[in-house]
């Protein structure tokens, strides 16, 4: 029996002081021999053949001129398939006057760029490009300030056009961005903000470009990431193999929260290069071969201590939310006015409650993580949204400072927030570290859907005070339910991960939810949230987390719902109601472009025209997500018989202020709206006394080609003088509502939880 | 129980010692180092394993060694390369069909079935030759549009 010891609580000499200190080691080498012009350019102290150390406030940290001239960029944001590398491409190119395909992006790779929080909250462009876009300029800067000494003309006499730097009225007197610092550093200090993760910012004394100059943003480049995988050429983080290798697997147990109390070694025996690696909770196996280490992990013979079963009868969930004792309660958002006060003098009062069910990012294959310890260094290549944080876990799973950690971001297999990639580094830190070998960890399907960190289950109650002439004068909305942040948002502490529990460590639940992002103007208006404990505290396959729009969707699904519940109490077309009341100009008119593509005819919910047993209806839902604002219409049919839905129809309006790709945009609300849809109709996380019982495509279905929309139109409104903000998720916001109101219009019948599967809508409708 | 195995892929063949158990699968991507087809779910539910045998889409990720027999094994790479693509690898590039790109051996392989057999496939028939295939990012608008794609080009 090979035991390990592993003590995380408190590595050595591991704190956020050596994470800034990051390492000097450059592996993606801009390298190249110095040259007469380069020494020049260094001699303007702007350049350096030593790349300054990886800080925030270094130039060089973001950009970098190659010797043929081209252009490498490097970021601390990852790209999970929404074309933001491209973004990115874009708005560098667009700065240094460059061509596109002369940039080239290096992302998530701990080595080469700076903590910039990873895929997170779609702040990508918002705050990853927002950097991008204030360090190219200042290379912009830098250099044409090196070509007017080279040159001998003011800087403001030069213009730039492909990377060469000219005089405006001499195109022969010129010099190249090559030439001018080609393989060399940066020298150059930035204004940092001193913050590390999503709000680093860190501009130079450039000015960005005039939007109204742009010939690159805002155009439809393609990505660069897309043939490589299509011809499968590309790496995925699950494709990565080392020297001297083995492949581990880690055991769950049948009832969540038994750990292993015997462990029978000899029953893999036969089963050849298998270990073992069991360590208080943790237990694994490790292989030379992958199959041999899964059939180790299926035969070894394991006795589980017998706690009580943790989780109630799934009937009972939405109650014991109802009942469970508030953990923290928080007002957010515009509160205005006297709620109760307005509610105690209401002519009429509305109100409903709604219910979400826990949720499960099922990525489309399990995560998957490499971990190397070699000479001192550790590696792990893992799909993570958050590279940098989890160098941090990794760190402290092997008990060394993190500066010894390498973290290279490869592409994973699909990831919509904190999903189990982040419990695969960890769990494979901790084979590797035990087994003194390299470990490939991939879990199984089982493992994927059912102990991945859930989306949380809720409630949400919504009250409307009415005034005697139908007004609505108050407004109250309460959502109740599982913390968004049971377990954190990235996997930097080992408490986080389930490695991290498993082994024991100190817990600490976090506390989070949120409001309806909207803009109605009503008098008296409050929003507010309450968390309440996890079900089970340790090591919990319903542990709950962020996932896709973090509690927007389901939020969005009761406040949108309710809306339209009042414009059918008020008479009221739902578009008209939603411009008698809603206050913010962008909001306005991503409604009205919506309701125009769609042809909105305005009518009182729900239609009255339709007998027979298929019956279709159409729905309107709008949110604000951060400053980004989307309204979605829905048009569904209903079969009565059967209680299925079919989402025939969307149309989406769209304003992200800046857009940087218009075909990126169109993909990522196209895959918003597909995704949200199969969230509404069929997803939900079934559990019974014991575990999960959601493990794989057939116990936890989503939404199948054959139900794929027919059509989803899109409009999308560009503000080229308004900053970027996140499309990365703002369209999956308004989609449950938008269906739930369709079917509504087609029924007369409000669904108030979700998923709407056919035999609960069928339940619904009789 | 270990046998000698001789895999015929993407034209090339190779001999290996395995379990007569083990998934194709863990064949391919083990012991051939070919990173082409993944591992989805190992129980025959989304398609990221597909591999044609002798032409026809088949989940490798339960098909074991000893059922291979000497069927020809054509992996996504062997379907078609950048310098002679398939049309549907062209059309998912056009269409930049991806977010994820985890699920493209699935929909590909099964799709290049499709087009083979039905020149001229309906909205429909795609649909229904696709049914089951998972694609977790929600792709499906853009797989649909590079199949129809894919289809106008080979017709
Ligand atoms: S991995 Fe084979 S079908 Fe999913
Ligand atoms: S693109 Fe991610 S699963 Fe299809």
């Amino acid at each position: 029996m090979s035991r390990t010891m592993t003590r995380m609580d408190k590595p050595q000499g591991f704190s956020r002081r050596t994470l800034l200190q990051a390492t000097g080691a450059l592996v993606v080498s801009v390298g190249a021999p110095m040259t007469s012009t380069s020494v020049r350019a260094a001699e303007s102290g702007a350049a350096t053949a030593t790349k300054p150390p990886l800080t925030p406030d270094q130039l060089s940290s973001y950009i970098a001129v190659n010797a043929d001239g081209t252009v490498s960029a490097f970021s601390g944001k990852m790209d999970m398939g929404q074309g933001l590398s491209v973004a990115f491409r874009q708005m560098v190119a667009e700065e240094l006057d460059v061509p596109v395909d002369r940039v080239k992006l290096f992302i998530g790779d701990t080595d080469t760029s700076v903590n910039q929080g990873g895929a997170s909250g779609s702040t990508g462009v918002q705050n990853g490009g927002k950097q991008m876009r204030a360090a190219s300029a200042e290379a912009r800067r830098v250099l044409v300030g090196m070509a007017a000494d080279k040159l001998g003309v003011p800087a403001d006499r030069l213009t730039v056009k492909d990377g060469v730097v000219s005089t405006a009225n001499d195109a022969n007197n010129k010099v190249s961005y090559g030439a001018l610092i080609g393989g060399r550093f940066f020298n150059v200090h930035l204004d940092w903000n001193g913050q590390m993760g999503n709000p680093l910012y860190a501009p130079g004394k450039a000015k960005p470009k005039d939007p109204k100059t742009y010939t690159i943003v805002g155009q439809p480049v393609p990505r660069d990431d897309i043939a490589p995988k299509v011809f499968a050429q590309a790496d995925f983080c699950t494709d990565i193999k080392v020297p001297g290798m083995v492949h581990g697997r880690v055991i769950r147990p049948a009832v969540a929260g038994a750990v292993p109390v015997q462990v029978d070694e000899a029953s893999i025996k036969a089963i050849p290069t298998a270990r073992v690696v069991w360590d208080n909770g943790f237990l694994g196996v490790v292989a030379d071969k992958e199959w041999d280490a899964i059939k180790a992990a299926k035969e070894l013979k394991v006795e589980w201590s017998k706690p009580a079963p943790p989780f109630p009868n799934q009937a009972a969930l939405y109650d014991h939310i109802r009942q469970a004792p508030v953990r923290k309660r928080e007002l957010e958002g515009r509160q205005a006015g006297n709620v109760d006060d307005a509610f105690k003098n209401a002519a009429r009062v509305i109100e409903a409650e709604y219910e979400w069910p826990f949720q499960s990012h099922s990525s489309m294959g399990p995560a998957c993580a490499l971990v190397e310890v070699k000479d001192g260094r550790a590696t792990c290549w893992s799909g993570t949204q958050k590279a940098h944080y989890v160098r941090e876990g990794v760190a402290a799973m092997l008990g060394v400072t993190a500066d010894k950690v390498r973290v290279i971001w490869t592409t994973g297999p699909g990831s919509y927030g904190r999903n189990d990639a982040d419990d695969a580094a960890a769990d494979a830190a901790v084979l590797a570290k035990a087994v003194g070998r390299p470990v490939r960890l991939q879990y199984m399907r089982d493992q994927g859907t059912g102990w991945d960190p859930k989306a949380p289950a809720s409630i949400h109650r919504a009250r409307a005070a009415l005034d005697a002439s139908n007004n609505v004068v108050a407004y109250d909305f309460l959502s109740k339910g599982f913390s968004r942040l049971d377990v954190n948002t990235n996997g930097s502490n080992p408490r986080d991960t389930l490695a991290g529990q498993n082994l024991g460590v100190a817990l600490k639940s976090g506390d989070g939810f949120g409001v309806p992002g909207e803009s109605y103007g009503f008098a008296n208006k409050r929003a507010a949230w309450e968390t309440i404990a996890p079900l089970l505290d340790r090591s919990s396959p319903l542990r709950s987390a962020h996932m896709r729009d973090p509690v927007g969707p389901q939020i969005c699904f009761a406040s949108e719902s309710f809306m339209d519940e009042l414009a059918a109490a008020l008479n009221l077309d739902p578009v008209a109601f939603r411009l008698r009341y809603v206050r913010d100009p962008r909001d306005l008119a991503v409604i009205k472009a919506a309701a125009q593509k769609a042809g909105w005819q305005a009518r009182v919910s729900p239609r009255r025209d339709q007998r027979g047993n298929n019956v279709s209806g159409r729905g309107i839902a709008y949110a604000q997500r951060g400053p980004t604002r989307v309204a979605v219409i829905a048009e569904v049919e209903v079969d009565r018989g059967s209680g299925r839905i079919r989402a025939r129809k969307f149309t989406v309006a769209h304003d992200c202020g800046q857009i940087i790709n218009p075909d990126g945009l169109h993909h990522a609300i196209e895959n918003n709206v597909v995704q949200a849809t199969s969230r509404t109709l069929w997803e939900e996380v079934k559990f019974d006394a014991n575990n999960v019982t959601s493990v794989d495509w057939r116990t936890y279905p989503i939404l199948d080609v054959t139900e794929a929309p027919e059509a989803v139109d899109i409009v999308t409104i560009n503000h080229p003088e308004i900053a970027p903000s996140g499309a990365g998720e703002a369209s999956s916001r308004p989609v449950p509502a938008a269906i739930a109101n369709a079917v509504f219009d087609a029924t007369g019948v409000r669904i108030r939880r979700a998923p709407f599967a056919p035999g609960y809508v069928k339940s619904a409708l009789s | 129980m270990t046998k000698k195995f001789s895999l015929n892929v993407n034209g090339q063949v190779h001999d290996i010692e395995a379990d007569e158990r083990m998934p194709l699968l863990y064949a391919l991507r083990d012991e051939l180092k070919l990173n082409n087809p993944h591992f989805g779910c190992g129980l025959a539910q989304c398609g990221a394993c597909t591999v044609h045998l002798d032409g026809k889409p088949t989940r490798s990720c339960v098909t074991p060694l000893a059922a291979v027999g000497d069927r020809k094994v054509v992996t996504l790479a062997g379907l078609g390369t950048s310098e002679h693509p398939h049309p549907l690898q062209t059309a998912y590039v056009q269409e930049q069909v991806p977010q994820c790109a985890y699920c493209i051996n699935g929909w590909i392989m099964t799709a290049a079935a499709l087009l083979r057999d039905n020149k001229k496939p309906t909205d429909a028939d795609i649909r229904t030759a696709l049914h089951g295939l998972k694609c977790r990012c929600g792709t499906h608008m853009a797989i649909l549009r590079a199949v129809k794609r894919a289809a106008a080009m080979m017709g």
